[in-house]
């Protein structure tokens, strides 16, 4: 059945002479595949950007038609909402916390159980078992309730629980999210496990020792996987809405210090009703995550090492 | 150094220290899971004031409770609203988004570079940057209050990250086979169908997998699109306890916690390796 000996030109030769049609044909075929994915991109995305671009100019309620204001909501977004600005503050923080945090646990998890011969697949699906649990509700609030005035966390620590406090609670949203690192984990092993074992003999050979390997192998090896992972990470740490409308209780209290952007957008949209602001927030959002996005893949230029690219 | 017992024995200590620290670590880790178990089975006055992680009675009456539903609806319907919808995502998911896959990673057409650098750049964009026009068209539709809207887009391939894993997947398909296929004469349908779908089952299952988990776990859309508490998942009844604050409630509502969970632990414990495979897959080859 191996006919990878032959080169392509010949292995088409028998179908050469009626060559034109089906070609055209394949073109054809590939539209029919092609065609729900073409209406969801139209009517799904590119449709409602542009539709939220324009009402994010207007004030508008859902009943009665758009009024345009111009600028109006972003001037009032940026010079005269202070619950605006509290939302972006918080999202920061937590994205500073919540993705180094989980990325760094996903490492070492992952740097664990590289070597390990009896117990990896255990390992593996026990550590990433939360990742599947904690983006539900359920979860959400099993942490409200653990790091609560005398939760789990109170009792041991003596907090007087976290949820309660302004500069705690989203530290305890933040956990959450880091304690879901399965995702990110899975993909470092199997990283870990695509750098081929030479590299590591030689770098013994010329006298490294492992912390040295870790730093000259491992790091530039496994870089592109670690960016692949910030980036994707951070994506979705921006958008984090549950674990927040759980812990304080749908409010984003105490005191907004849990109100992540993602929810005060929720609360200007669909609680009063504003959604020419609440479209105006999610085009700051979508700004803010693709200025985010761009400035990792240029900085990737300095730190991110494709070692097949030759061979591609 | 030059016995072997010698230079073994303190590698062995190592591998003994590596799996203590890996079970601390899980011990550590999985203990919500065993708190949310043992409190759904607490005694009320148990729930917050005791320390101890185990109930001193099994307290069954508050999974009777949470039996008999939230607001009025029974169990049975949320759990069979919960099913509706995650089955529909992912009978939509797997059709849209193979079919979307299997053009962009074998077939030729115009602007084929452009529209799958467009497709992967989806995946980035944030979900609030479509949602509330989208909410306005469901709306204008009338489908608000509908499993519609949740639905809907999932056959339209509007989960871009399935049509990558896919894609992914099948570009690792020997192309040979197709190509047989061609000679005896099939088409791209027939050879998507009798071909290539076969093969690409791995994948496929991994897709559904996620999309079952994720639509079931999902609670932002299913906030915005429903409201009649008959129409709620056991997601949505989970949310009005959020407001709770009375510990008398606290049994009963982990003890739904724990039936919420339960078709993820299950799914989980059957399909594991599909999962971290599929995953794994994902952040890697390019």
């Amino acid at each position: 059945m191996t006919t990878t000996a032959i080169p392509p030109e010949a292995r088409n030769a028998p179908a050469a002479a009626p060559k034109r049609r089906p070609q055209r044909e394949r073109e054809g075929a590939a539209w029919v595949f092609l065609s729900p994915w073409v209406l969801g991109a139209i009517v799904l995305t590119l449709l409602p950007m542009a539709v939220s671009l324009y009402l994010s100019f207007t004030d508008y309620d859902l009943f009665s038609p758009p009024k345009w204001v111009g600028l109006r909501n972003y001037v009032q977004m940026f010079t005269e909402d202070p619950r605006y600005w509290r939302s972006v503050v918080t999202t920061l923080m937590y994205v500073l916390v919540a993705v180094p945090l989980q990325l760094a646990l996903a490492l070492v998890v992952a740097l664990a159980l590289k070597g390990m011969k009896r117990g990896k697949g255990f390992y593996r699906s026990a550590f990433y078992a939360p990742s599947l649990l904690g983006a539900s509700m359920s979860i959400a609030l099993v942490w409200r309730a653990v790091f609560n005035d005398g939760g789990t966390v109170d009792n041991l620590l003596g907090t007087g629980g976290w949820v309660n406090k302004p500069g705690w609670a989203l530290l305890a949203v933040a956990l959450l999210t880091a304690w879901q690192f399965g995702a990110p984990m899975v993909i470092f092993l199997a990283g870990l496990q695509q750098i081929p074992a030479e590299l590591y003999e030689a770098a013994a050979v010329d006298g490294a020792g492992k912390w040295r390997q870790f730093l000259s192998v491992t790091v530039p090896m496994l870089s592109p996987v670690l960016f692949f992972n910030l980036v994707l990470q951070t994506i979705q740490a921006f958008q984090v809405f549950t674990p927040a409308f759980a812990v304080s209780a749908g409010k984003g209290g105490p005191a907004d210090s849990t109100l992540v952007y993602t929810m005060y957008l929720y609360d200007r949209g669909f609680v009063a009703s504003h959604m020419g602001y609440a479209s105006a927030m999610a085009w700051v959002l979508l700004l803010v995550i693709g200025i985010v996005t761009a400035v990792l893949f240029r900085t990737s230029r300095s730190w991110v090492f494709y070692a097949s690219e030759g061979d591609r | 150094m030059t016995s072997t017992t010698v230079v073994r024995k303190p590698v062995r200590w190592g591998r003994v220290a590596l799996h203590v620290g890996c079970l601390a670590a899980l011990l550590v880790m999985l203990y919500p899971l065993a708190w949310l178990l043992a409190t759904s089975l607490k005694p009320a006055d148990e729930v917050i004031a005791s320390l101890d992680l185990l109930p001193s009675h099994l307290e069954w009456s508050n999974y009777k409770t949470a039996l008999d539903g939230v607001n009025d609806v029974s169990i049975w319907r949320l759990l069979a609203n919960s099913l509706l919808i995650a089955g529909g995502a992912v009978l939509g998911n797997v059709i849209s988004c193979s079919l979307a896959a299997y053009a962009f990673a074998r077939l030729r057409f115009r602007f084929r570079g452009p529209l799958f650098a467009f497709m992967i750049a989806t995946i980035m964009l944030p979900h609030h940057a479509v949602l509330i026009p989208q909410y306005i068209i469901f709306n204008q539709l009338g489908l608000v209050n509908t499993y519609w809207p949740l639905i809907l887009p999932k056959f339209l391939a509007t989960e871009a990250f399935f049509v990558f894993l896919i894609v992914q997947f099948m570009r690792g398909l020997p192309r040979e086979l197709e190509e047989a296929a061609r000679i005896d004469g099939c088409g791209p349908f027939r050879s998507f169908f009798q071909v290539v779908l076969p093969l690409t089952r791995p994948a496929l299952i991994t897709t559904a997998i996620f999309t079952f988990i994720w639509t079931w776990n999902d609670f932002f859309t299913q906030l915005i699109y429903l409201f009649d508490p008959d129409k709620f998942t056991l997601t949505l009844a989970l949310r009005s306890f959020v407001d709770a604050s009375s510990t008398s409630a606290f049994g009963p509502m982990f003890a739904l916690s724990v039936i919420a969970l339960l078709p993820i632990v299950l799914f989980f414990l059957a399909f594991q390796r599909f999962l971290v495979e599929g995953m794994a897959s994902s952040g890697l080859k390019g």
